[in-house]
């Protein structure tokens, strides 16, 4: 689960710089650089002096909204701060080029770097559009020798990159991959031989290629210094014994997440290896189909009762039901649960739950049904995340969870932040009582799964309820909508979302008033997402005085035409405007996928075929 | 910053000065800072439409592959809902309350046999009968059963398959009728050689 990557899943945004080109390399830069305390000349000059000081200072700033708002001082400090920033988040890999920030940032040791739009997620940009890691791992690895984390997100990562990461960074040691793919086993080999300094390998819903290589085998004989190891999503067999061993000679190891080819009873003897671990993603939860002769049935109970630290339970991916008591021991520490591969049922998750007076994040399936998520609104008082899946995800179904769980969760979870909530039906009542009853709420993400789907019980559009949420939730930054909708609907959101940085639309709306409410309403918005629906060309221009504010706007199937997009085009020189064609031949047609973006550097010169840069 | 800085008696001014133009900026004749900037609404006349523009078109890909097409057909919708493909097939869908008590999820049993170092697991619900199981256990552990009779049990083999009941009681395969064998299974074991002998003799 991501609830310790605030920097991935976070919506917060600050501009980047637009205007900083780089500094000029200058003789000030040098010595300003070199001279840090030491004062090798007789009498420091008055603006050395200045920069001593500054860049003292400024290695106590780490928030990167900080040390924007300095770099705009005046030109010394912007160059201090950014001889001085460590920390550097791309939330655009395509808004500025590795060349303009390996000049302009001297002494990188972290990059969090960002690729797709998010609804790559759901299929919704074809394969090879770009994102390529290749061009920043070799600028970096010539300007950043000392890097040590680099953490990515939607990017496309090649085994050569993974090679020339391992080989480029004597100290690294922390690698994040979100969402990623392009890369295998083989990739992950040179990684976890080469990177001895390796702390961290976390590896988040990328899809990665079995090559048939033992990288489990490839760490360091002599003792790891890992403390996190999240493989859950690698699809491939890993070799249990070398995991084992590992395990063994890693003492500092925190966090553990293993995939779904890993046994309840090879869990048990993991768990017995590394009781220290805080973090525990358990695999399938399930017999495999091949065990050892002489194991006993595993004292499962036991093993969870010792592991005093555990405070993050997830995996169970393909979960024994009746095991599931196993992990009572452990409920009253636990902070984040994540049951949402565990085909379960409200019977099975009570006991469960019941024990889980501290939990703060849960995600699970919506085979607990309404009943399950009274029992979680019961027990779990401190709730800021919730996340309930479908396990269908189809559109013509009943649904097992509807607005009696969101209302009983409104009710009993008074603190929560954030919600992302599947269901077939609806009501507006309940989406208002959610606004009343939880006003801590800054992450709201309804899915209605039935497209245009109104309120089930009045017949009413969903036009209220989420009104009330952006009326009432004065925190909310990152709406999500869905149902039947009406212009209204957007009208609130224009009205009251000034805080709102995120919003995804989906089949929503009547006609261009509904985008130019959000456009000219919403003076906070980064990331708009809209797909299937009526918003054509003369809504896209309302929101020119606006759009260099942004780091991205996405229109897919909706009423653009190529004319209205070029206009954008040429008014705004400094945004990038990619229109992306799911089909062969070009057309004059309304325009299938519109993606916009700020820029430093221009078109791309990476795009493939059917992306067309306006 | 300038090209040439000089130290000795320049306060360097132009560095610490506090203007309107972003410090990275060297041109000094910039007229408009970009509205990324400003809240307010900018009017069109100020988005440099005299500048002249590359529009570059469509750009070839730097080898990086043919493009697949993933075209949406009018009738389906493309990624939606907005699940991940990996979670969206990740389940069987569950039967309905009425099936579920009945059918569960099959009778697991673990199945040893004296001298293999594995032990496998089978699912008892997918046969019909004893002739089927010990067909599977033979390609399973790839040994052969023989014959199975009342009187003498497995005479032609030289391994027993036995199984523990839930009164915790070995007992031989095929001494009770299958219905109540599955019910009352709780692992299953290949014997070999003379300890299986003292079971030939029924419950």
């Amino acid at each position: 689960m991501r609830e310790d990557r605030a920097e991935m899943s976070e919506d917060e945004d600050r501009a980047l710089d637009l205007g900083g080109g780089g500094p000029d390399a200058s003789n000030k830069t040098e010595s300003s650089g070199g001279s840090c305390g030491a004062g090798d000349s007789p009498s420091p000059f008055p603006d050395q002096v200045l920069d001593n000081v500054l860049e003292d200072v400024l290695r106590f700033l780490t928030s990167r909204r900080d040390r924007n708002a300095v770099s705009l001082v005046c030109k010394s400090w912007c160059m201090v701060e950014a001889l001085t920033r460590s920390d550097l988040f791309i939330g655009n890999c395509y808004a500025v080029s590795p060349r303009r920030v390996v000049d302009r940032f001297r002494s990188v040791r972290s990059l969090l770097l960002k690729g797709k739009p998010r609804f790559a997620d759901f299929n919704l940009v074809p394969p090879n559009w770009g994102s390529y890691f290749s061009p920043w791992v070799t600028a970096m690895a010539a300007a950043y020798p000392w890097l040590e984390k680099v953490y990515l997100k939607r990017m496309t990562v090649s085994d050569e990159d993974l090679g020339l990461l391992a080989h480029s960074f004597p100290g690294f040691k922390e690698l994040v991959l979100v969402c990623c793919e392009g890369f295998g086993t083989s990739g992950l080999s040179v990684v976890a031989s080469r990177c001895r300094q390796l702390r961290v390998l976390d590896l988040i819903e990328d899809e990665i290629m079995d090559d048939e290589v033992d990288w489990i085998s490839c760490f360091p004989e002599t003792g790891t210094c890992l403390e996190s190891l999240i493989f859950d999503c690698v699809e491939s067999l890993v070799n249990f014994i070398a995991l084992e061993r590992l395990v063994a000679r890693s003492p500092s190891l925190r966090k553990l997440r293993l995939n779904r080819h890993v046994s309840i009873g090879q869990l048990h003897r993991l768990m017995v290896q590394a009781p220290q671990l805080t973090h525990l993603g358990t695999g399938s939860f399930s017999f495999s189909d091949l065990m050892v002769q002489g194991d006993q049935e595993p004292d499962l109970v036991s093993t969870f009762a010792a592991s005093k630290s555990l405070i993050c339970l997830s995996g169970f991916k393909d979960i024994l039901p009746e095991y599931l008591p196993a992990i009572y021991p452990v409920c009253a520490n636990l902070t984040s649960l994540n049951l949402s591969y565990a085909n379960i049922n409200a019977e099975q998750l009570k006991p469960v739950i019941y024990r889980c007076h501290k939990l703060q994040t849960f995600w699970v399936l919506d085979s607990v049904c309404d009943e399950g998520l009274q029992a979680v609104a019961a027990t779990c008082k401190d709730l800021r995340e919730l996340r309930v899946f479908p396990m269908e995800a189809r559109e013509d179904i009943e649904g097992p969870v509807s607005e009696v769980g969101l209302l009983a969760i409104s009710e009993g979870c008074r603190q929560l932040q954030s919600i992302l909530y599947f269901c077939q039906r609806m009501t507006n009542a309940a989406v208002v009582a959610m606004s009343k009853n939880c006003p801590e709420l800054v992450v709201f993400r309804l899915c209605i799964m039935g497209r245009h789907r109104p309120d089930h019980l009045t017949g009413e559009p969903m036009d209220e309820g989420f009104g009330a949420i952006i009326m009432n939730c004065k925190k909310l930054t990152r709406l999500a909508i869905s149902g039947l909708l009406t212009d209204e609907a957007f009208s609130y959101i224009g009205t009251y979302g000034k805080l709102v940085r995120t919003l995804s639309v989906a089949f929503a709306g009547d006609s261009d008033m509904g985008l130019r409410y959000v456009l000219e309403g919403c003076p906070k918005l980064q990331k708009l997402e809209i797909r299937d629906s009526p918003f054509g060309d003369s809504a896209l221009l309302s929101g020119l005085h606006h759009y260099y504010n942004m780091r991205f706007l996405w229109m897919s199937s909706c009423k653009l035409s190529p004319l209205g997009c070029k206009e954008i085009a040429r008014r705004m020189p400094r945004l990038v405007v990619e229109v992306i064609s799911y089909r062969d031949e070009e057309t004059d047609d309304a325009v299938e996928v519109l993606y916009m973006y700020r820029s430093l550097e221009g078109p791309r010169n990476d795009a493939p075929k059917f992306v067309t840069i306006l | 910053m300038e090209g040439t800085v000089t130290f000795e008696s320049d306060l360097n001014l132009k560095a610490t000065e506090l203007r309107l133009g972003l410090p990275g900026t060297n041109e000094s004749e910039k007229q408009t800072p970009p509205s990324v900037r400003s809240n307010k609404r900018a009017l069109p006349d100020m988005n440099e439409e005299s500048r002249s523009k590359n529009y570059s078109s469509v750009t070839e890909a730097a080898g990086h592959g043919d493009r697949e097409t993933a075209p949406p057909s009018k009738a389906q919708v493309v990624g939606w809902p907005p699940i991940r493909s990996y979670r969206k097939n990740s389940f069987q869908p569950k039967k309905t309350e009425a099936d579920a008590d009945a059918e569960a999820t099959g009778i697991y049993v673990k199945v040893s046999m004296d001298g293999a170092p594995f032990l496998r697991k089978v699912d008892l619900k997918v046969y019909k009968g004893y002739p089927e199981l010990l067909k599977a256990l033979e390609n399973m552990f790839k040994f052969s059963i023989g014959e199975y009779s009342e009187r003498d049990g497995y005479t032609r083999s030289e391994f027993v398959p036995t199984y523990e009941d839930k009164d915790g009681d070995w007992m031989l395969l095929g001494d009770v009728p299958w219905d109540m064998f599955i019910s009352s299974c709780k692992k299953l074991r290949i014997m070999k050689g003379s300890e299986a002998r003292g079971l030939g003799c029924g419950v």
